[in-house]
Formats: C-alpha cells, sequence, structure tokens
C-alpha cells in the first residue's frame, strides 16, 4: 500500500513489519518519531512487542543484547551522541554475535550541538563490527530494515540502518509500503543458533584468555565477508516478493563515464540530479552510491571505476588526521590496481551544511581541470 | 551421597571446534583447587554433633553428607577454615598439609 | 568413626536444602563471602534462573571460557549494565514464550552504587520485573582493592590510603531503592543463611523489581582472616552497622534481627586490617554515626 510517510517512520514501519519483538530506546532529535510511532503501534497492539522506555541510549543497546540474547528479534534507533554513548555496546553485539538492528540518524557530533546531517557519528563506529547501511531514499529504509532482519539473522551479525538528519528523516516521500503477510513470508521468525535459557544452561561472554580470543574474532571476519553475497542474494529475493532490489551500490550512469563521483546517503541522489544536469551540458559524468559501507564492497566498486578516467570521491565526514572515510576505503580498493586512477577526496557538508546539485558542479569542475588534486583534502563550501 | 557431575579440560584444536561466541561447553570441576592449600580440615566424627555448619558455610562445596555425616572432599577444599571456625563443638581441626 | 558413632547418628537436618547449583573449582579466594552468598541465593531460586553478572568478582569466579562453576545460565554483560541486561533479558525471555524463569541481576557494589546505579534506577523507576541483587564487599575488590561509595568510612583501600583514608559515609543504597517504590527491598548477611534463604524465595515469587542488598566480607581486601567471614557477617549485625530489615512497597519497614543488645563496633573494627590504622576518637565517631542510623531505623520499623 503507498503511503506518504516520512523516513523516521519508514524505520518504524520496517521494525514493525519485521515483527520485532523487543524495542528499547531513548529519544534523541531527530530520531524521536521513530520510537514514538513504535510506541502508538505497540500500544495499540499493531505491533506484539515489548517496548522497553529505558534511561539512556547505552541502557537501550544493554536491553536489545539481553532481549537478543533471549532469543527475540530486537530493534533500536539513535543518532549521534546516543550512538557514541552506545559504543562499548556496539563492540559487545558484534562480539556476541547478536543479530540486533538498529536505525540511526546521521547526526554531527557536539561541541557544538548540532543537530543537522553529518557522517561522522556512524561512521567512527566502522570498527565495530556492525554491518552499515547507507539509504538514500525512504522507501530504501523500509526495505533496507526488512531485509537486514534477514541478513543479519543469517550471519548473526548486527546491522545500522542510516540515514541522513532532516533531509531523510524528515522528509516525506511516497513509499511502497509491503503487506504483512508477504513479509512474513520473507522473513520468518528469528530461530537463534545459540540463547539464554535455564534449559541448557551456558556461561554467554565470559573471561576470554589469549587461547581462545583470537579464534573467535577470526570466526567473525569470516561471517562478515560472506555478507556481500549473502546481500545481493537476500536483495534478489526481495526483488522477487516486492519488485525491488537494493543491492550494495547504486551505479548511475557509470557505464560509459570518465568521471565517477563516488557518495553516500541522501547527497548521493542530489549527485544524481547533478549528473544528469551536466550530461546534458555534455559532460561524461557518472555517480556511484554506496549503500553498504560494512562490509566495503571492494569488488563491486573495482569493477565499476574500471572504466573511469577519474574518480571524485564526496564525504561529508573526516577521520581527522587523515581524510573522509569512504575517500580512504576507495583509495584502499584502488590499491594493486592496473591503472593509476587520479583519485580526488573532497569534504563537504559537514554538520548539515547543504549539499545541492551547484556544489556537484564546482567538485566535478574542479576535478576536470586538474590532472592531480592540488591538495589531499579538497574542502568544498568551507568559508577559507 | 556426593553426585557425580560430569567434567573434563577443554581443547579446543580449531577454531571450527570454537563457538560462535564465548559460551561455555564444560564445568569448572576439572579444576581441583585442593592444591592451593596449606592446611586442611580434618573432621573428629566421634564429636560431630550432625549440626550441618560446616556444610552449610564451605565457599568451595567441598563438604558434602555422606551417612548422615559431614565429608571433606579434598580435592576441592581451598583450606580456608570456615569449617573449623564455624564448629560448634570444635570437632574440626586444622592440620598442616605435608610437603 | 568408631561403631557407636554410627549407630548414635541421627538423620541430619539441614537448615537449607541439600542441593546445590554451584560447583567446586571455582576461581574464588579462600574464604570467599561472595560465593556463599551466591550459593545460598540459587538454593532459594532454583534452577529457573537466569544470572546477568557486569564486570565484577564473580565474572572471574564463574571460571573462564568455556567453562563455568554454576548449573545456571549466565549473560557475563558490560559493567554499567546489569540492570538494564537484566531488563532485556527478561522482555525477550517473555515473548519467546518463557514467563516462568526468574531473571537476576547479580552485581557487585562497584556495579552497583557507582557505575551501574543509572541503569537500575531506570529499572526500578520501571519497576521491570527482575530481581536485583547486590553483593557488597565494600570496595571495587575485581580490580584490586580500590573504594567505591560503599566502602565504610574509615576504610584502607588503595584508592583511599591510610593517610587519606574513606572519610564519606557509605552511601544508603537502601534508601536509594525503597525511594523508587518497588514492591520488595531487603538486606540480608550470609551470616544469616536462613534468613537470607527466606528472602531470596520471598523475592522470587514477587513481580516488580525487588532489590537484595547482601553483606558479603572480602578476607583478601579487607585484610581478615579467611576463616572469619562467617563471624564478621554475624557481628555486623550485631552491632547494627548492618541491620537487617525489609522494606515493603517503599512504606513498610520491618526488622528481621533485633538486638536485645547491641554490640560496640570495637570488636568487629579492630580484627579487619583495613580499619587497624583508626584512632579511638576516629573509632567513637564511627560508633556514634551507627547509634543514629540505628535509632533512624528502630523509628521508621517501630511506626509500622
Amino acid at each position: 500500500m503507498r503511503k506518504v510517510i516520512m523516513g523516521n517512520h519508514a524505520l518504524s514501519y520496517g521494525a514493525m513489519l519485521g515483527r520485532s519483538q523487543v524495542i528499547a530506546a531513548y529519544p534523541i532529535t531527530p530520531q524521536t518519531q521513530v520510537v514514538e510511532l513504535l510506541s502508538e503501534m505497540c500500544a495499540d497492539g499493531t505491533l506484539d512487542a515489548k517496548f522497553i522506555k529505558v534511561e539512556s541510549e547505552h541502557s537501550a543497546m544493554a536491553a536489545c543484547l539481553g532481549a537478543s540474547l533471549a532469543g527475540a528479534r530486537t530493534f533500536t534507533a539513535t543518532s549521534s551522541q546516543g550512538l557514541t554513548l552506545m559504543h562499548e555496546l556496539l563492540h559487545w553485539a558484534s562480539g556476541g554475535r547478536l543479530p540486533v538492528v538498529m536505525g540511526n540518524i546521521n547526526r554531527a557530533m557536539a561541541p557544538g550541538w548540532s543537530i543537522w546531517s553529518d557522517q561522522n557519528d556512524s561512521l567512527s563506529q566502522r570498527d565495530t563490527g556492525w554491518m552499515q547501511f547507507y539509504c538514500g531514499s525512504n522507501q530504501e529504509v523500509l526495505d533496507t530494515v526488512i531485509q537486514a532482519f534477514k541478513v543479519s539473522e543469517a550471519l548473526h551479525i548486527p546491522s545500522m540502518v542510516i540515514l541522513d538528519a532532516f533531509s531523510l528523516s524528515h522528509t516525506y516521500e511516497v513509499v511502497d509500503v509491503p503487506d504483512q503477510d508477504k513479509v512474513d513470508e520473507f522473513l520468518p521468525p528469528y530461530k537463534p543458533r545459540i540463547r539464554i535459557t535455564p534449559e541448557e544452561p551456558h556461561a554467554f561472554g565470559g573471561l576470554t584468555g589469549p587461547e581462545h580470543y583470537f579464534e573467535l574474532r577470526y570466526k567473525l571476519q569470516k561471517e562478515m565477508e560472506k555478507a556481500p553475497a549473502l546481500i545481493e542474494k537476500t536483495g534478489k529475493e526481495y526483488e522477487k516478493f516486492f519488485g525491488r532490489y537494493l543491492g550494495l551500490v547504486e551505479d548511475h550512469r557509470c557505464g560509459d563515464a570518465e568521471l565517477i563521483l563516488i557518495t553516500s546517503g541522501t547527497m548521493g541522489n542530489t549527485a544524481k540530479v547533478a549528473v544528469d544536469m551536466l550530461r546534458e551540458e555534455g559532460m561524461k559524468v557518472g555517480n556511484l552510491r554506496i549503500k553498504v559501507f560494512r562490509p566495503f564492497p571492494f569488488e563491486t566498486v573495482r569493477k565499476i571505476l574500471k572504466g573511469a578516467r577519474k574518480v571524485a570521491v564526496v564525504d561529508r565526514n573526516i577521520s581527522y588526521g587523515y581524510h573522509g572515510i569512504f575517500y580512504q576505503e576507495v583509495k584502499s580498493a584502488l590499491y594493486g590496481q592496473d591503472s593509476n586512477l587520479p583519485l580526488f577526496g573532497f569534504i563537504a557538508g559537514l554538520g548539515g551544511r547543504d549539499i545541492t546539485p551547484e556544489t556537484f558542479r564546482e567538485i566535478v569542475q574542479y576535478t576536470k581541470e586538474k590532472d592531480r588534486p592540488e591538495e589531499e583534502i579538497v574542502w568544498i563550501g568551507v568559508k577559507r | 551421597m556426593k553426585k557425580k557431575k560430569k567434567y573434563e579440560k577443554i581443547v579446543f584444536q580449531s577454531e571450527k571446534e570454537v563457538p560462535m561466541m564465548p559460551m561455555s561447553v564444560g564445568s569448572m570441576l576439572f579444576n581441583k583447587t585442593g592444591a592451593w592449600r596449606n592446611i586442611r580440615p580434618v573432621i573428629d566424627l566421634e564429636n560431630c554433633i550432625q549440626c550441618g555448619i560446616c556444610w552449610k558455610f564451605c565457599p568451595d562445596v567441598a563438604i558434602y553428607i555422606e551417612n548422615e555425616y559431614p565429608v571433606v572432599d579434598y580435592e576441592y577444599c581451598k583450606g580456608c577454615g570456615l569449617c573449623a571456625e564455624e564448629c560448634p563443638t570444635k570437632c574440626i581441626a586444622m592440620v598442616e598439609e605435608e610437603k | 568413626m568408631s561403631k557407636e558413632t554410627k549407630e548414635k547418628a541421627k538423620k541430619m537436618k539441614l537448615s537449607l536444602p541439600e542441593e546445590e547449583l554451584m560447583n567446586s573449582g571455582h576461581l574464588a579466594c579462600q574464604g570467599c563471602g561472595a560465593t556463599l552468598a551466591m550459593r545460598f541465593v540459587l538454593k532459594a531460586l532454583g534452577q529457573k534462573t537466569v544470572l546477568c553478572i557486569p564486570a565484577c568478582c564473580w565474572s572471574v569466579i564463574d571460571g573462564p571460557f568455556p567453562y563455568s562453576c554454576l548449573d545456571v545460565p549466565i549473560f557475563h554483560c558490560a559493567f554499567e549494565t546489569a540492570a538494564s541486561s537484566a531488563s532485556g533479558v527478561k522482555a525477550g525471555l517473555e515473548m519467546v514464550g518463557d514467563t516462568e524463569t526468574t531473571v537476576v541481576a547479580w552485581a557487585g557494589d562497584g556495579g552497583t552504587f557507582d557505575i551501574g546505579i543509572q541503569a537500575l534506577s531506570g529499572t526500578a523507576e520501571r519497576n521491570d520485573d527482575i530481581l536485583y541483587i547486590c553483593y557488597d564487599n565494600e570496595a571495587y575488590m575485581n580490580t584490586g582493592i580500590q573504594r567505591s561509595s560503599a566502602t565504610p568510612y574509615g576504610a584502607w583501600t588503595t584508592t583511599t590510603p591510610v593517610k587519606h583514608f574513606k572519610n564519606r559515609p557509605k552511601k544508603d543504597m537502601v534508601a536509594i531503592m525503597a525511594a523508587h517504590s518497588i514492591p520488595y527491598v531487603a538486606t540480608a548477611s550470609i551470616g544469616y543463611p536462613e534468613d537470607l534463604f527466606r528472602k531470596a524465595k520471598k523475592a522470587k515469587d514477587i513481580k516488580g523489581t525487588r532489590f537484595l542488598h547482601i553483606y558479603a566480607p572480602c578476607p583478601s581486601g579487607w585484610k581478615t582472616r579467611p576463616e572469619d567471614t562467617v563471624k564478621l557477617s554475624r557481628m555486623v549485625v550485631q552491632n547494627a552497622i548492618f541491620p537487617l530489615y525489609e522494606i515493603e512497597n517503599g512504606e513498610k519497614y520491618t526488622l528481621n534481627i533485633k538486638l536485645r543488645e547491641k554490640k560496640p563496633v570495637d570488636d568487629y573494627l579492630r580484627i579487619q586490617g583495613r580499619f587497624r590504622h583508626l584512632s579511638d576518637e576516629e573509632i567513637e565517631y564511627i560508633q556514634g554515626e551507627v547509634d543514629k542510623k540505628w535509632g533512624k531505623l528502630l523509628k521508621q520499623c517501630g511506626a509500622n
């Protein structure tokens, strides 16, 4: 059924259709609508779940871990300060192999207080062992949540479904909300490989010495390596049911492009508009929007960039002391490849500074004019 | 009668044998903590009044009841001396372990 | 034993159930109070129990992966999360159809009074259906005897050395919990196992958040003889430093062990290395504070 809903509510619908059983969440702008709608759904019986109104995000993730270990399907949502408050427990979720699904609204990190779009919050959780999905539309958000449950539960690895503050979280778009029956067919109930129960008592997560820890972490990485293929397979399955395929990336006119932009999130959609605009003007540009950041789709990225003459990565984040994080990953992907492909790294839009088609015009212009970037980091839009 | 629970030392030969997340698959009973002690309790059953206090206060569950009398399980007794201290008739002596 | 002794042997009547859910071979120090607390509580709760144990001595006592010394399942959770993990486990178990299993948060004083207090307050305010048990050895023992807000006035710890001994009173956690309007709050001591057993059993059958504060001496951290652990646990009740009482629904106070003759704190303090540095004046001060608190408690219990 087609509805006009905001990005935040797309998360709520995804969690509801996915039949989440335990939700523990704490409000934070701009995530509040996610949990408010879920609260309503639990109260009026639309969703048969326990909603624990925890007193902080740290407790939210702790409660999700407990519930997941007990064998329930769990969901939560947060943003920026809340996400980083949970940091310790993000490691616990992945190391504990608990398939929690969490929505994160990309919001800038304080200080100063900023509620606007910025990717540092989720990207600084890059190494916690969670799968990360960056969404470009409300439809994508809903579709990703449902598929995330399936992939996470198959691999026993938690997932983060990420959307930009306001430009996606609060923007209303037309979304095709699937029928519950069909979702139930696509996504059966959670069958945990292990769970905490007195019927088969185990001590979970105890003291682990050097003689054992290494193997446990090796196993996590090995499972994560299966994720790209499983995400694509699950995506094809979802397409059969609901007619939409997500995949690891979105390739917009990269086939014959000489200059390829690499983007993510809503600015990835803005880039599409820019590409079409610039194509009209005769430029052979394309946009590669990365949807799955962890595990990073190295193979796919390398394949798509093969024909390009120049690549421009646009990051709405920065790892201080080096560069934007998507830039770093793309650079790793290109290492050792035949072509000495010039890679331009742009940083734009931190703290919610607007990224428009004109921003991309500037980026493409710079990239076109120079053989190599003149600076390691090319800052777009900073008043210097 | 002391119930015999199963236990063994566990060694994983490869990552394939290691569980997905750290979870216990065996009992600590394999760990014979009797090796920790320097002194051992010796119960004089003649003067034992069968009150059960020594059994009750053993932090290591190293005293069990057999034929209505307490018996020390020297495989696990750490020699803390609580049984001797709490015994109302003082019929438990703490004796030096022979080297 | 002699034939005579064998013949006069009567049937032993144990004051607690004989079945054990805790096994030998665990890693506790000699004379550890925390293990006695666990042993007695598990006898009361039975096998249909799940424990959420945050970082504390019991994270280590239980034994390393891949072993455990308990016959009940354990979630070794993050430090601050004893209460929130337990809330989550309870919700999860109910959603998968298990409404019978008792979910217990089993934490030390650090994980309860200090780093874990936020989650505990949240859980209690929501009245989540969990049994929270704090075994109190009065310092961060697992990390090497550093002071906590449960460390009593006057005690030496590694972060309150003798020249700067802990000069703040023990945080009144029981009063804090009672202020949350939860159905059941009680203190217990391993020196009174039958009382502890009764309270654990009583708490098991109450719905909502229940809080049990158990006094559990630590010979290693208190510099006491291992064999004195139970004696200390009796003395602390008899001198009213740690009175045994219950608070139901935040208002009904019941004193469990009435003291015909309150013993002086002096004997209790002098057999503990951590108090050895105290002067007579300091001990007198401690006695005064204990008397005050005892008077207040008697009034609260008398009012009922």
